[in-house]
C-alpha cells in the first residue's frame, strides 16, 4: 500500500492534486458544462497527453521534440483509418464507382484499397498500431539520433524536419490519406453512432479515465530508478556515461512512452472529434503543445493538463472576440514563459502558492485573535 | 524518362537547374545568418524566416514609396532597398538580441521557444501592417523578361541577378569573417568564448553584431525573395526548415559547407520536381537529408575539432 502511496501517487502532495484534477475533470465539469463545451474539453484533454508526454520528455529528460505531432497524428490516422473503413462499407458506398474503399480514395481515382489500409479492418489490430507503430517509429528516430550522440537543439530540428515530411507526404498523397482534409465523415464503431451526445460523453470519460492512468504511469516511471537516471542525464549527460549507463537507451525508452502516451491522445482525438487532419501533425501544432507544457511546468505532469486547458481555453475565448489579439499573446507566453517563468503554473504555485495559503492560516489566526477572548467566551456559554 | 530526348533532357536539366538556383540563393542567404548565429551562439532563430519577410516587406514599401512619389527613380530603386532591408533587418536583429536572446545563452532549447514566440509575434505584426493579403514590389524593368542562349533553354535574369547578389554577400561575408580585424573576433570567441573574454575582446558586444549581421542578411535575402514570388506574412515560415537542414547539412559554422549543402538541397529539389510532383520532391529531398544526418550528424563539412 506504501508502495502505490509513495512511488505512484507521489506522496501527500501529489496525492492531492491527483485527486483534485481527478474531482475537477471527473465531476466539476460534466456537471456544470453543456454537451458542447464539454466535448471541447475532451478535445483539449486529448492534447493534454502529448503535454504530459513532453514533461517526461523535455521537463525530465532533456530531450526537447518539437515533432510530438508526429506520434498525435499516427494515433489518430490509425483510429480514423479503422473508423473509415467502417463507415466506408459496400452498402454505405453504392454511389462510388467502386464501392467499398473510403470516398476520397474513389475521388481520386483509387479502384482498390491499398495494402496498408487492409489490416485496419481489425479493430484489435487497430488498436495494437494505434500503440506500437509509433512507438517503433520513436525507436528508429530515437535509436538512430541518440546511439550518436545526437541531442539538444539538433534533435529539436530533426524531429521538426520529420514532422515536415509527414505533413508533405499526407497532403499530398490524398489519394491514399485524404489530404488536406484529413480523413472526416467517421460516424460509427462496430455499429454504435460515435457521432451522438452520449457516445461524445463516454468518451469524455474514457478520455479523462486514460488521460489519469498514464498520469499515474508517468509518475511510477519519474519516482522509479529509472526516472532519476533520466534526470541526472538530463543534468550531466556526460558524468552518467561515465558511470558506466548506457545514456541512449534510456533516451531511447523515454521517447518511445512519450511518443505512445501521444498517440494514444491522437486516437482518443479522433474519436472525441469525429476526424483527423494533417493540421494536428505538423511544426505548429508541435510547438503549440511544447507551449501547453510549458505553461502549466515543464517539471508537473499534473501542470501540464491545467496548461493545456488554459491555453486552448484562452485561444478560443479570444479567437471569438479578438482573433488578431491571439498571436500577440501566445507568442508573447512563449516569451514571458522561457525568460521569467520557466517553470510554470506549476512553478509559481509552489514558490506562491503556499504563500497563499499560509496567508489565510496567518490572517485566520490574526482575525482570531482580534476577537476579544470574552466575546468568544460568550458565544461558546450560548452553546 | 523514355519519353524525353537527349537534348531535351539537357534542356530540362539547364532549366530547372537555373530555376534551382534562385532557390539556392535565396535558402544560401538565409543560411548564411542562420549558421554564422548558430555557429557563434549555438543558438537557433527560429524567427530567422521573419527577418528575411522584414526584408521583403521592406523592400515592397520601398517599391511602393518610390512608385508614389519618385516614379523616375524607378529603374534604381532596387538597390537601395537592398541596402535598407539590410538595414532594417539588423537593426530589428540587434534589438531582439538584447531584449531577448542575449538572457537565454546557456539556455538553447529555451531560446528555440522564445524566438517562435517572437516569429509568432512578427507574423501578426506584419498581417496587422500590410493585411493578410500577399504583395509583390513593382520590379524594375531591367530585372524581367529572360536571356535565351539556345532555342530551348531560358534563363530567366531576375535568377541572375540574385545569384549575383548572393555572391557578393557571400564573398562580404567571407571577407569580413575571414580578413579583418572583427570576423578573427567572431572566431575567436566561436572557438573558445572564455578564453576570448580573457584576452579582452568584447564578446557581449561580438554576440550582439554577429547577431544582427546575421538577421542583415536575412533581410537581403527578403529583398531577393521579392524577385522571385510575393511575400505573404507566412511566408518566413516556409523557408524556415529548409533553412535549417542547410545549416545542418552542411555542418554549421563552416561557410564551404553551408554553401555546398544550399546548392545540393536547392538543385536536388528543384530538378526531382520536373519529374515527379512538387510535394514529393520535397519529401524525398528532405528525407534523404534525414538520412544522411543519421548517419553523419555532424554534418557534411563539420570542423574537426572535438568540443
Amino acid at each position: 500500500m506504501s508502495f502505490v502511496y509513495e512511488k505512484i501517487m507521489g506522496g501527500k502532495k501529489g496525492l492531492t492534486g491527483f485527486i483534485i484534477l481527478a474531482t475537477l475533470i471527473l465531476i466539476i465539469f460534466p456537471l456544470f458544462l453543456d454537451a458542447f463545451r464539454l466535448n471541447l474539453v475532451g478535445k483539449y484533454l486529448t492534447y493534454a497527453f502529448v503535454a504530459v508526454s513532453l514533461v517526461l520528455l523535455w521537463g525530465y529528460g532533456g530531450i526537447l521534440s518539437l515533432g510530438q505531432g508526429i506520434f498525435f497524428g499516427l494515433g489518430g490516422y490509425a483510429m480514423a483509418m479503422f473508423l473509415k473503413l467502417e463507415a466506408s462499407s459496400p452498402e454505405n458506398t453504392t454511389i462510388q464507382s467502386t464501392p467499398g474503399i473510403p470516398d476520397f480514395m474513389d475521388w481520386n481515382q483509387l479502384t482498390e484499397l491499398p495494402w496498408f489500409w487492409e489490416p485496419f479492418t481489425s479493430f484489435t489490430f487497430t488498436i495494437l498500431a494505434v500503440l506500437i507503430v509509433p512507438a517503433a517509429f520513436a525507436y528508429i528516430i530515437g535509436s538512430a539520433m541518440f546511439k550518436r550522440r545526437v541531442g539538444g537543439v539538433y534533435f529539436a530540428i530533426i524531429t521538426q524536419v520529420i514532422a515536415v515530411i509527414l505533413t508533405v507526404l499526407i497532403v499530398g498523397q490524398q489519394g491514399v490519406t485524404g489530404g488536406i482534409n484529413g480523413i472526416t465523415d467517421l460516424r460509427t464503431l462496430h455499429g454504435w453512432d460515435i457521432t451522438s451526445d452520449s457516445a461524445k460523453n463516454i468518451f469524455y470519460f474514457i478520455n479523462c479515465g486514460l488521460l489519469l492512468t498514464v498520469i499515474l504511469a508517468s509518475r511510477f516511471i519519474l519516482t522509479s530508478k529509472f526516472g532519476r537516471i533520466l534526470l541526472a542525464i538530463r543534468d550531466k549527460e556526460d558524468r552518467v556515461r561515465f558511470s558506466g549507463y548506457d545514456v541512449a537507451n534510456f533516451k531511447i525508452f523515454i521517447f518511445c512512452f512519450a511518443a505512445m502516451i501521444s498517440a494514444i491522445g491522437g486516437a482518443m482525438f479522433t474519436l472525441q472529434v469525429g476526424f483527423m487532419s494533417p493540421s494536428f501533425v505538423g511544426i505548429v501544432p508541435s510547438i503549440e503543445m511544447v507551449i501547453f507544457a510549458a505553461v502549466g511546468g515543464r517539471m508537473s505532469l499534473i501542470g501540464a493538463v491545467y496548461g493545456t486547458l488554459l491555453i486552448n481555453y484562452g485561444k478560443s475565448a479570444f479567437s471569438e472576440s479578438f482573433p488578431e489579439m491571439w498571436l500577440f499573446l501566445i507568442g508573447g507566453l512563449f516569451i514571458a514563459v522561457v525568460m521569467l517563468f520557466p517553470n510554470g503554473l506549476a512553478g509559481l504555485w509552489n514558490d506562491y502558492g503556499h504563500h497563499i495559503t499560509n496567508k489565510f492560516v496567518f490572517i485566520s489566526k490574526a482575525f482570531s485573535k482580534l476577537v476579544p477572548q470574552s466575546l468568544l467566551k460568550k458565544v461558546e456559554d450560548a452553546r | 524518362m523514355d519519353a524525353y530526348t537527349s537534348s531535351e533532357l539537357i534542356s530540362i536539366f539547364a532549366m530547372q537547374g537555373f530555376s534551382g538556383i534562385s532557390l539556392f540563393s535565396v535558402l544560401l542567404l538565409m543560411a548564411l545568418g542562420l549558421a554564422i548565429i548558430f555557429g557563434q551562439m549555438g543558438v537557433i532563430n527560429m524567427a530567422h524566416g521573419e527577418f528575411m519577410t522584414v526584408g521583403a516587406y521592406t523592400t515592397y514599401f520601398m517599391a511602393t514609396l518610390t512608385e508614389t512619389y519618385f516614379p523616375a527613380f524607378m529603374p534604381y530603386y532596387f538597390v537601395f532597398a537592398i541596402v535598407v532591408a539590410f538595414i532594417v533587418a539588423g537593426i530589428l536583429g540587434y534589438l531582439a538580441e538584447f531584449a531577448l536572446i542575449r538572457h537565454l545563452y546557456k539556455r538553447p532549447l529555451d531560446t528555440l521557444l522564445a524566438t517562435w514566440g517572437l516569429s509568432l509575434i512578427m507574423q501578426q505584426s506584419f498581417r496587422s501592417l500590410f493585411g493578410a493579403r500577399e504583395v509583390s514590389p513593382t520590379l524594375p524593368e531591367w530585372l524581367l523578361g529572360s536571356y535565351q542562349p539556345t532555342e530551348t533553354i531560358y534563363i530567366p535574369i531576375n535568377g541572375m541577378f540574385v545569384l549575383g547578389l548572393t555572391a557578393v554577400v557571400t564573398l562580404g561575408v567571407y571577407y569580413l569573417m575571414f580578413k579583418s580585424r572583427w570576423g578573427l573576433r567572431v572566431r575567436a570567441t566561436t572557438q573558445n568564448r572564455v578564453m576570448s573574454g580573457a584576452v579582452g575582446i568584447n564578446t557581449k558586444k561580438v554576440d550582439r553584431y554577429t547577431f544582427a549581421l546575421g538577421c542583415g542578411i536575412a533581410g537581403i535575402a527578403g529583398a531577393a525573395f521579392t524577385t522571385i514570388a510575393s511575400t505573404g506574412p507566412t511566408t518566413g515560415t516556409l523557408y524556415i526548415v529548409d533553412t535549417f537542414m542547410v545549416v545542418v547539412f552542411g555542418g554549421a559554422a563552416s561557410l564551404f559547407g553551408t554553401i555546398a549543402s544550399a546548392f545540393s538541397i536547392a538543385q536536388a529539389q528543384s530538378i526531382l520536381e520536373f519529374f515527379i510532383s512538387g510535394s514529393m520532391a520535397k519529401v524525398y529531398t528532405l528525407l534523404a537529408l534525414v538520412v544522411i544526418l543519421m548517419f553523419k550528424p555532424e554534418g557534411l563539412f563539420a570542423s574537426k575539432v572535438r568540443r
